[in-house]
């Protein structure tokens, strides 16, 4: 897909959160959103994501990394479906095998995508939460 | 603008990035990141590949300390490390340090503290291997620009 053929989501007004305690990966998530047109923001671990929620934020979209200290992604992910958070939240880590990809969806997330993340992968999660419809 | 000038080095700026992935120290993420480069951010891809040297420097050292001492070896500390050196090395494109860190987790999930040293050598080597090679390629991609020119994009397919 071209520059020029990225869809722009700037009007849907969606927001983003990514929580990743890597500058690498909350660098790149960051640009990938922004790419699309989606207003985002970061934390460094599950913590200051579920502390976000605590002070009133709320989002459409957060791209939760599993592994993360103080609070990782499963806990995070569990913390925030107790609060009652209805965001679509999508898993994205290294680690990918069976067991450990189960325990992260069971904990409550809407869809899962190995890294490293793209711009096709973020497509796909957006296209499933139909926050983006192919045309 | 001289156009042969930047012709010529525009050839030498595919080349040399053509040489990167066929000699394994690019892999398509790599691709993906320059395709995320635009006029709002120029220089998108240098500074992320900036704070993945950053991070390979700060590991490293970290790993090395819990590698140090033969009789007190943490390997969940150095499994950590791997794990954060994999991550990152993938989400960049850096082939190489991406292949180290999964032979350095074997090594880390059976304890070998030997194997492990000479990982962690090897992963050393790599990343400020492909911080040189990076270097000189934002190096061209300045001289291009500089020139008046625009930088190719390279499709790997």
């Amino acid at each position: 897909m071209t520059r020029e053929e990225l869809p722009n989501l700037a009007e849907s007004k969606l927001t983003a959160l990514v929580v990743d305690d890597n500058f690498v990966n909350q660098s790149i998530h960051q640009k990938l959103l922004a790419r699309l047109g989606i207003t985002n923001e970061v934390v460094c671990n599950g913590k200051e994501a579920v502390d976000a929620h605590c002070s009133g934020r709320n989002y459409d979209l957060i791209l939760m990394d599993m592994d993360m200290p103080i609070m990782n992604g499963i806990q995070a992910t569990k913390r925030l479906r107790e609060m009652g958070i209805e965001s679509k939240i999508a898993g994205v880590t290294t680690r990918a095998n069976e067991g450990e990809k189960k325990e992260f969806m069971e904990a409550g997330l809407n869809d899962f995508q190995e890294k490293p993340l793209t711009i096709s992968k973020l497509l796909s999660i957006l296209h499933k939460f139909d926050f983006y419809v192919q045309t | 603008m001289n156009t042969i000038v930047v012709g010529q080095l525009q050839r030498q700026f595919q080349d040399y990035i053509v040489s990167l992935y066929q000699q394994g120290y690019l892999d398509n993420q790599f691709t993906e990141l320059r395709k995320l480069q635009d006029e709002g951010s120029p220089d998108f891809v240098a500074e992320v590949v900036s704070l993945f040297f950053d991070d390979c420097a700060k590991v490293i050292n970290d790993m090395s300390t819990s590698l140090e001492r033969p009789d007190h070896v943490d390997f969940k500390q150095v499994d950590s490390g791997v794990h954060q050196l994999k991550g990152s090395s993938s989400s960049v494109g850096a082939r190489r340090v991406k292949n180290v860190c999964i032979a350095f987790k074997e090594c880390c999930d059976v304890q070998n503290r030997e194997g492990c040293l000479r990982c962690l050598q090897q992963v050393d080597y790599e990343y400020k291997m492909l911080k040189t090679k990076l270097q000189d390629l934002f190096n061209l991609e300045q001289q291009i620009l500089q020139a008046g020119g625009t930088i190719p994009q390279v499709s790997m397919n």
